[in-house]
């Protein structure tokens, strides 16, 4: 088997194992452009590592555990991250290892290199699967080119990857890869040109930057940009850059550096070198037949080529959409940009709305009034979703980028040991809990509160309990669904304030895990990479923690939409909309179909066993029962409370960072997310064993 | 039914229809058995037929317990099998066919397997029907879903 093929002994019949990035620059090679020296991994490679190692099969039985097409992105990432840690714990058989260390170690000897993903299929006029493989710059030496080589096979599994093959319904039990390596051409000024504009018909596009376009392919640092007239070459304006950055080569990889003050005023490309630039992107339009992305770097007064591929059209950015899961893989540096913003005007903004919007007393308002008041509530919430699906959601994107960091320098046995790493001191959530904790402990040591609350829970009026109830109420805040005004609520956070004291206070978790985490994970890394990796540690927990907060806030404005709404189905005669899970349950037919086994997520590890309570309505919780196992469509924070008498959590919507998988964790409790049709297929009452081991729930026959 | 739970019943079916030979298992004297059986199916998959002959140890189990499974796959001896195959068992009670019973039965299982005709016609083999009572679909590994036979 050939395992290292040299450009310029590709040929056409060698496109499909050789991938489109690598049969491009091989044929440009061959017209007589400017290419650095470079040879492609064929797919073989891949295929002889996956294959015998076994790995193959574990991919698709993770992928397999639902339809494919039935994963949400979150649910993707998981996927992606657990495949890519297999990846990294799974050595290369030796007799591979050794041809291949062999070959590159004769081709390239110590001189730097470039590793990147050249996939069959991708680079092709339909599909462009630019930035969703990795790439490495400024790799020496055959052992580190071929930890890069794995890396790069491992992001044909990326979720954005996974993701976009599943949009162009490409086979993924098909996808291979095969790896570019090519001598790395350390230009002064870099950057790509398209031969024509994605967007419009007679215009071509130069951008530039100073040092490598790493930083203007990853939007990290901002380029000058030429438009000109396509059919002339024509300048038809010069976008100027705030120069201040630029991406060069470091002892391993790269790094961002500050400009020299000198060139900050200097545009990368003088108005010659931008006609020359352009022209090699039409001289490879000419020679592939159809409009060219091209990246060229300029080394020595020379403009190189590094890829030229097909321009393909930019897609919209619905969320869900590929374009939307890209403005996931935020970069760190606008991640912080993105923190800043939620923290210091979005978050503070939205307690404010949710503050103003719930000073009304509704009983007082006439209809017309009430239904102006519903409208403004519903904009509200709508106008507040939207920024949670364009801004809180890619935020939490912080944490996955510092799981893959950890990931890769620690390997460790549990892909998501670094959740333990972001648990935060305190949670909103965390910390209503701990009040109701506190409210039980005083059931616990007071027997004749406790006679006295069950006397209430039972229907007969009790002065101290009911003076105890209220203030409990009290100090859960306004805000929180369980204080809730009437009579009946009342009784049954008496009947809920008597389970969880029915059972053992809590162990108080200890700190130490976590900090003994944080040392050995930060003292991996030295200098600068030291400082890079705390700020990372400090982003994702900020991450970590408004996953909570900002549900909560949301939570707020959603239950000020729902008393309004309430307020008006009250009005309007059509009965009471909030007990109707009951009522629902009751009228099911007996089903045809049941569950036996049904196969999730594992997010918690664990094993229990204990009847299901099937949590429709966040006031399903008050019903709950110490040892039940909460099964629920998509837990929220607003729900957790019930969490510290639960046996296991089972939640349908999937992923490791769902509410259900973040506060099992903190619990310590077995979890497994992703069932699909949970709250459809398990009853309340049913026998469940949860094995949050392996993303298990079998339900038990009837006893 | 709901179309979740016909995808379900839709699966089980397929997988009988496309499989021609199951597991049969046993339990006689104490132990378990298995072995292969050539089956088919009425319309509706709620009875299915093969046929052994008498002699053989699983007619002796099934004639003691009156029970059966039979496991109906479609596996292809590949590492793929782990996520792709799927399985399905079939239980319930079983009856040795007889009279126009077996007829009818007969001429649904050779219509399945032309070649068991002189197999069948033999006054030592046993025709006989599994009713059964429920199917359990194992697919992707691990998950199993019950569908309960209604008569």
């Amino acid at each position: 088997m050939n395992l290292l093929i040299p450009f310029d002994r590709l040929s056409e019949e060698d496109r499909p194992r050789a991938g489109g990035k690598a049969w491009a620059l091989s044929r440009l090679g061959r017209e007589g452009f400017p290419v650095p020296r470079g040879a492609v991994v064929p797919v073989e490679a891949y295929r002889a590592y996956v294959g015998p190692t076994g790995l193959r099969e574990r991919i698709l039985l993770e992928l397999n555990r639902k339809p494919f097409e039935a994963m949400r992105w979150e649910e993707m990432w998981d996927a992606a991250l657990r495949i890519r840690n297999l990846f990294l714990k799974t050595p290369l058989p030796e007799s591979l290892r050794a041809a291949l260390f062999a070959e590159i170690e004769g081709l390239f000897g110590n001189r730097p290199v470039a590793v990147r993903s050249s996939a069959p299929g991708e680079d092709s006029a339909g599909a462009s699967f630019a930035g969703l493989h990795e790439s490495f710059l400024n790799v020496r030496g055959a052992s580190a080119i071929l930890e890069r080589i794995r890396l790069v096979w491992a992001s044909l599994w990326s979720d954005g990857a996974l993701l976009y093959r599943q949009e162009l319904k490409l086979d993924v039990s098909e996808s291979a890869m095969a790896v570019v390596v090519q001598e790395l051409a350390e230009g002064e000024r870099s950057g790509v040109a398209f031969s024509k504009s994605p967007v419009e018909e007679d215009v071509s596009l130069v951008e530039a930057v100073w040092g490598l376009n790493q930083g203007l392919v990853d939007g990290t640092v901002a380029p000058d940009r030429w438009v000109l007239d396509r059919s002339s070459g024509t300048l038809f304006k010069h976008i100027e850059a705030e120069r201040s950055e630029a991406v060069r080569l470091a002892p391993e990889g790269t790094r961002k550096e500050p400009l020299l003050p000198e060139l900050r005023n200097r545009p990368p490309l003088e108005d010659g070198e931008v006609g020359r630039v352009w022209s090699l992107s039409m001289e490879a339009e000419k020679r592939f037949g159809c409009p060219q992305d091209v990246e060229w770097t300029f080394l020595g007064g020379r403009p190189f080529l590094l890829q030229a591929r097909p321009v393909t059209a930019g897609a919209k950015g619905e969320p869900g959409s590929r374009a939307w899961n890209l403005s996931l893989r935020r970069s760190f540096e606008n991640l912080k940009v993105l923190r800043e913003r939620i923290e210091k005007r979005l978050i503070p903004a939205l307690v404010k709305e949710a503050r103003d919007l719930s000073g009304v007393d509704l009983d007082s308002l006439e209809d017309e009034e009430l239904a102006k008041v519903l409208e403004i509530r519903e904009e509200a919430l709508a106008r507040w979703t939207k920024v949670y699906w364009d801004e809180f959601i890619p935020f939490a994107h912080g944490a996955r980028l510092f799981g893959q960091v950890y990931n890769d320098r620690m390997q460790p046995e549990d892909p998501f040991r670094f959740i333990d790493l972001l648990r935060p001191g305190r949670m909103i959530g965390t910390d209503r809990n701990a009040r109701l904790e506190e409210a039980a402990e005083r059931l616990r040591q007071d027997p004749a509160l406790r006679s006295s609350v069950t006397a209430f829970r039972d229907g007969r009026d009790e002065g101290d309990a009911a003076v105890f109830l209220e203030k409990v109420s009290y100090e859960l805040g306004k805000d929180t669904d369980l204080a809730l005004s009437g009579q009946e609520t009342r009784r049954r956070l008496a009947g809920f304030l008597l389970e969880m004291a029915a059972r053992p206070s809590l162990p108080k978790r200890s700190g130490e895990a976590r900090e003994d985490l944080e040392r050995a994970f930060l003292d991996r890394f030295q200098g600068m990479e030291r400082t890079f990796a705390e700020e990372l540690l400090d982003l994702a927990r900020a991450s970590y923690r408004l996953r909570d907060e900002d549900n909560i806030h949301l939570g707020r404005l959603e239950r000020l939409r729902n008393e309004a709404r309430d307020e008006r189905l009250r009005r309007s005669g059509s009965g009471n909309v909030l007990s109707g899970g009951e009522a629902a349950r009751a009228e099911s037919n007996p089903i045809p179909v049941r569950p036996r086994q049904m196969v999730g997520s594992p997010a918690g590890p664990g094993l229990a066993r204990g009847r299901a309570r099937v949590v429709r309505d966040r006031r399903d919780l008050l019903e709950f029962k110490a040892g039940e196992i909460l099964v629920c469509d998509a837990i929220d924070p607003n729900m957790t409370f019930a969490v510290p008498l639960c046996a296991a959590i089972v939640e349908r919507r999937g992923g490791m960072l769902v509410h259900g998988a973040i506060i099992a964790r903190e619990y310590g409790l077995p979890c497994v997310t992703g069932v699909p049709d949970a709250t459809e297929r398990i009853q309340s009452g049913d026998t469940l064993t949860v094995d949050g081991y392996l993303g298990i729930v079998v339900v038990h026959d009837p006893e | 039914m709901k179309e979740n739970d016909q995808e379900v019943a839709r699966a089980v079916g397929a997988l009988l229809e496309s499989q021609r030979v199951g597991v049969l298992g046993t339990f006689g004297a104490g132990s378990p058995y298995c072995s292969l059986v050539g089956f088919s199916f009425e319309p509706g998959y709620g009875r299915l037929y093969f046929a052994t002959t008498r002699a053989t140890r699983k007619f002796a189990n099934l004639s003691e317990t009156g029970r059966v499974a039979l496991l109906v796959d479609n596996r292809g001896n590949r590492e793929e099998d782990l996520h792709e195959a799927s399985a399905v068992t079939a239980v319930g009670p079983v009856t040795e066919l007889t009279g126009r019973e077996k007829d009818r039965g007969a001429a649904v299982h050779l219509t399945r397997h032309p070649s068991l005709a002189g197999f069948l016609e033999s006054p030592t083999t046993a025709l006989l029907a599994l009713d059964v009572e429920r199917y359990f679909l194992v697919r992707r590994f691990q998950e199993v879903m019950v569908l309960e036979v209604k008569r």
